[in-house]
């Protein structure tokens, strides 16, 4: 491709992005998602809201800085997150917390404390059942923030690692204790749940 | 009381066994392991001690199963309740935002 081609491309891209973040067609076209997803790392409607427009202000301030690396949608996704995060550092709710009451306990010899499982909630059931589905729903909510966000942008939004220890100025061995002690927790505050043993 | 002293054996006798007999990682060693396991980094001969424990280990074996069921149990719900969010967007938070973008 020759440097004019290449630039005159640039420039459509520019102008195409300019033209898509001006509209209100954009606006509408995505807020549901990115509602959506400040809700989940935030826990709360009102303080989502909060977060999408202060997420929309920093798409249009940064519209120089988006280089058509990403699609739109990423770009959006990634401004969203950090939008959210922005709202939970105000509001100081990613600090340490303890979350050792639902780790795993061992024994003096090392030996797992463990009942013994007879079955296992199979997806489906729970998927079918509106109150099932509300109460890992509420568990989630019930991690600390600090574990929960990081459960949220791994296993759910599928955030790499790396790209969650950037986000939350954490090293990546600290992601992944904080995702490990996450998901240990969620299992156990699962429990009941996961032994069948709620209809 | 004789039942809860022969359990207390056999965990004394099977930690004793995890702690020394070779190839062999204690429940704790193994619960450090998890994560990588299950993102596919542990290098092989730690990958097979790993799953060797898993043989041998009820418990650990069983709380893996929950451990990965949690997981997906949380995806799928959440996966879910995002398909059916309500197309309730209020429109002052769009003429909010449209607003702030012009100044």
């Amino acid at each position: 491709m020759s440097d004019d081609s290449a630039k005159t491309q640039s420039a459509a891209l520019d102008k195409s992005v300019e033209e898509h973040l001006d509209s209100e067609q954009l606006v509408r076209e995505n807020i549901g998602w990115m509602l959506a997803l400040a809700q989940r790392i935030l826990g709360e409607r009102g303080l989502a809201e909060d977060a999408v427009q202060d997420a929309f202000i920093a798409a249009f301030r940064g519209l120089a800085d988006f280089e058509g690396r990403s699609s739109l949608k990423t770009w959006l996704h990634r401004i969203t997150v950090n939008a959210s995060l922005m709202k939970l550092r105000q509001l100081k709710r990613l600090g340490e917390q303890s979350i050792d009451e639902h780790l795993p306990e061992f024994d003096n010899y090392g030996c797992r404390i463990e009942q013994p499982w007879s079955q296992l909630v199979d997806i489906e059931t729970v998927l079918q059942n509106d109150r099932l589905r509300k109460i890992v729903l509420d568990k989630i909510n019930t991690l600390p923030d600090s574990y929960r966000v990081v459960l949220q942008l791994r296993d759910i939004e599928e955030y790499p690692t790396s790209e969650v220890a950037e986000l939350l100025g954490i090293t990546q061995n600290n992601v992944k204790v904080r995702l490990h002690r996450a998901r240990s927790a969620l299992k156990k505050l699962l429990e009941p749940l996961l032994r069948g043993e709620m209809h | 009381m004789a039942h809860r002293h022969k359990k207390g054996f056999r965990r004394w006798l099977k930690g004793l066994m995890l702690k020394h007999m070779h190839r062999m990682i204690t429940c704790e060693e193994f619960e450090s392991f998890v994560l990588s396991y299950l993102d596919g980094e542990l290098p092989a001969r730690q990958r097979s001690i790993f799953e060797l424990h898993m043989r041998v280990c009820r418990e650990c074996r069983e709380y893996l199963a929950a451990y990965r069921r949690s997981i997906e149990l949380g995806q799928s719900v959440i996966t879910a309740a995002d398909e059916s969010i309500p197309d309730d967007v209020p429109e002052d938070l769009i003429i909010a935002i449209l607003d702030a973008q012009k100044h």
